[in-house]
């Protein structure tokens, strides 16, 4: 950067800024830190010391535990398998639909996009959405957990821009070699979007992965729960049942086994956080992008 | 340049008048892929947005799930007369503008300010550094948010607890007392999305040349009269439509984050619309009376975006849509 003469009031400034700035990065980082430890450490220390960085004893009894239930893996099976299927039929739809709407001379193209756009500012609420999703026989049913929120309208209108703007001169070529819409949007189009595609499996990811309302809402049969409503119901309401045949336990590490259902709940978002990092800033910065 | 523009509208009307000359069947038959690939969007806008927002009709009416949307009696605006009359009418009401009023006052400044202090520093790594850990939790769901917040606060064994006993010599249940549920809402807030509100003002500040600092050097301005002449009127347009934003939006407090704090002993102060319509709703099954307060709230919802928009158009701003 740029030399600056520093004032002894701006030296001042300096320290104080720093200082500032790593209490803020500690508070923020440091309750993950002690979630993870008082994930391996031993019921007797969770209840003795309030605080701590490091447990004195080291141990995996709370993993040992829930991932010996069939109520806990279950959990992580739906979530992960809500997340996978979800991101694929949103990416799809999301694709799909911004292809058609990003062609200026397709009829009916500026209705359809007032449509969507009034779904931002508009919408039905949840009682009417929950007796369509009722009607539809979802309730109860994974795909209630991907189905009513398989498109996210802000995305489409980011990916339809992102469309308008890609190059002309490839597809125009691909018209002249015979090809159809069809086979520009599959062969050149989608190619053209793998930045965009990459950062929206990422969105969509995220969010299917930390949903909790749609669970909340169309999923009561308690087997397909997924973990952000096993972790609710385990820490907010204390009424698990974790089964007394599916484990060899007799008795359960109360307080560190909901602290390894968070780890656990948190793992995904942590490892694939340097890539989260970056593309949601660049998808904030897509957004500011009118369409 | 007046034969130009003349040329190039030439050009255009040429391309409209390449598409005119087609009828509208010739149009859909050509684009028959494209309408192909718009069926499954289609289809989901209609299924779960458009549907329900006929739906909404069910407020005028007194919905049995036995009976269907067809055969239910028509009611008029008895169940909005009722809300309005219902003492949980003003509650609501009161709860939502407090919190977002609170949110307004003290989350609304926290990324501008963070935002500031990082622009101030000079070593890249620290700043990097910094950065990496606040913007974290943004992409936390709020049920693990909610459940670090129980593991701290919590009066059996919670470190923050074990602190304000060491002063105090008793113990506070945050958790369930009402005085301390707006406090720890917007705490958790700030606690979440600070850093990650920074994104935008960074962004904002990454546009700033280098030669607008040294030239205000070279007028003689100070460390702070710099930040407060160029860092900050570079923020300005960003603040302003941020702002707008956040108005349009006032009445929508997060459904997962109350839901998740809200206990038997607190809900006085925590319902807010959207956790009312859930609880009277979905739990009580009074599907027609939550249908009209949900309605009652998005069509305010509508006329404060709708109003948030004119606003920043008359203050020169690009507006929202």
């Amino acid at each position: 950067m740029h030399k600056m003469h520093n004032t002894p009031l701006g030296r001042v400034f300096d320290v104080f800024n720093h200082i500032v700035l790593i209490l803020m990065g500690l508070v923020t980082f440091i309750p993950f830190v002690y979630v993870i430890a008082a994930s391996f450490a031993t019921e007797a220390e969770i209840a003795a010391r309030p605080f701590f960085l490091v447990p004195e004893t080291i141990t995996t009894a709370a993993y040992d535990y829930i991932f010996s239930t069939n109520t806990f893996v279950r959990s992580i099976g739906v979530s992960v398998l809500v997340t996978i299927l979800g991101t694929l039929v949103s990416l799809l739809l999301t694709m799909s639909m911004a292809y058609p709407i990003s062609r200026k001379n397709l009829l009916g193209r500026n209705i359809i996009l007032n449509l969507v756009v009034f779904t931002m500012v508009f919408n039905g609420g949840m009682i009417p959405t929950y007796i369509v999703v009722r009607s539809l026989g979802l309730l109860d049913s994974l795909w209630a957990l991907i189905l009513p929120v398989a498109i996210n309208p802000f995305y489409l209108i980011i990916v339809k821009s992102f469309f308008q703007n890609l190059p002309t001169e490839l597809e125009e070529a691909a018209r002249i070699d015979g090809c159809s819409d069809m086979g520009v949007f599959w062969r050149i189009v989608i190619p053209l979007s793998k930045p965009v595609i990459a950062t929206f499996t990422l969105f969509y990811a995220v969010f299917y992965w930390n949903d909790f309302f749609n669970a909340l809402l169309y999923i009561s049969d308690s087997a397909k729960w997924p973990v952000q409503l096993l972790l609710q119901q385990l820490i907010m309401v204390a009424n698990v049942d974790f089964g007394t045949m599916d484990t060899m336990l007799t008795d359960p590490p109360e307080e560190s086994l909901k602290m390894a259902v968070v780890v656990v709940a948190t793992l995904p978002i942590l490892v694939f956080y340097p890539f989260l990092q970056k593309h949601f800033a660049k998808g904030i910065l897509l957004g500011s992008v009118k369409g | 340049m007046t034969q130009l523009s003349m040329k190039s509208k030439k050009a255009k009307n040429d391309v409209v008048v390449s598409t005119s000359q087609l009828t509208n069947m010739q149009r859909i038959l050509r684009d028959k892929w494209l309408y192909f690939l718009l069926i499954p969007g289609a289809l989901y806008f209609i299924l779960f947005k458009y549907l329900p927002m006929w739906g909404v009709l069910m407020a005028f009416q007194d919905y049995s799930p036995f009976r269907g949307f067809w055969s239910s009696d028509w009611v008029g605006f008895d169940h909005f007369i009722n809300f309005f009359q219902n003492p949980d009418f003003i509650r609501l009401l009161r709860n939502t503008l407090i919190l977002a009023f609170y949110d307004l006052i003290f989350f609304f400044p926290a990324p501008i300010i963070v935002a500031l202090l990082l622009n101030e520093v000079r070593m890249q790594f620290f700043k990097r550094t910094i950065q990496t850990l606040v913007y974290v939790p943004h992409f936390m769901s709020w049920v693990i948010i909610a459940s670090i917040t129980y593991v701290f606060l919590t009066t059996s064994g919670g470190a923050v607890n074990a602190v304000v006993e060491f002063f105090t010599g008793e113990k506070i249940n945050f958790l369930s007392s009402p005085d301390w549920f707006r406090p720890m809402i917007i705490a958790q807030v700030i606690w979440k999305e600070t850093g990650w509100g920074t994104v935008i003002f960074l962004a904002a500040l990454a546009s700033v040349s280098a030669e607008q600092y040294e030239a205000a050097i070279m007028d003689g301005a100070g460390r702070f009269r710099r930040m407060w002449h160029v860092t900050l009127p570079a923020l300005r347009s960003t603040i302003v439509i941020l702002l707008i934003l956040r108005l349009g939006n006032f009445l929508d407090q997060g459904f997962q984050q109350i839901y998740l704090m809200t206990n038997s002993l607190n809900r006085d102060v925590a319902d807010v619309f959207d956790t009312y319509v859930y609880f009277v709703g979905i739990t009580q099954g009074m599907f027609s009376y939550s249908t009209a307060v949900g309605l009652f709230k998005a069509v305010v919802g509508i006329i404060l975006i709708y109003g948030a928009d004119y606003f920043a158009k008359k203050m020169g701003q690009t507006g929202l849509f």
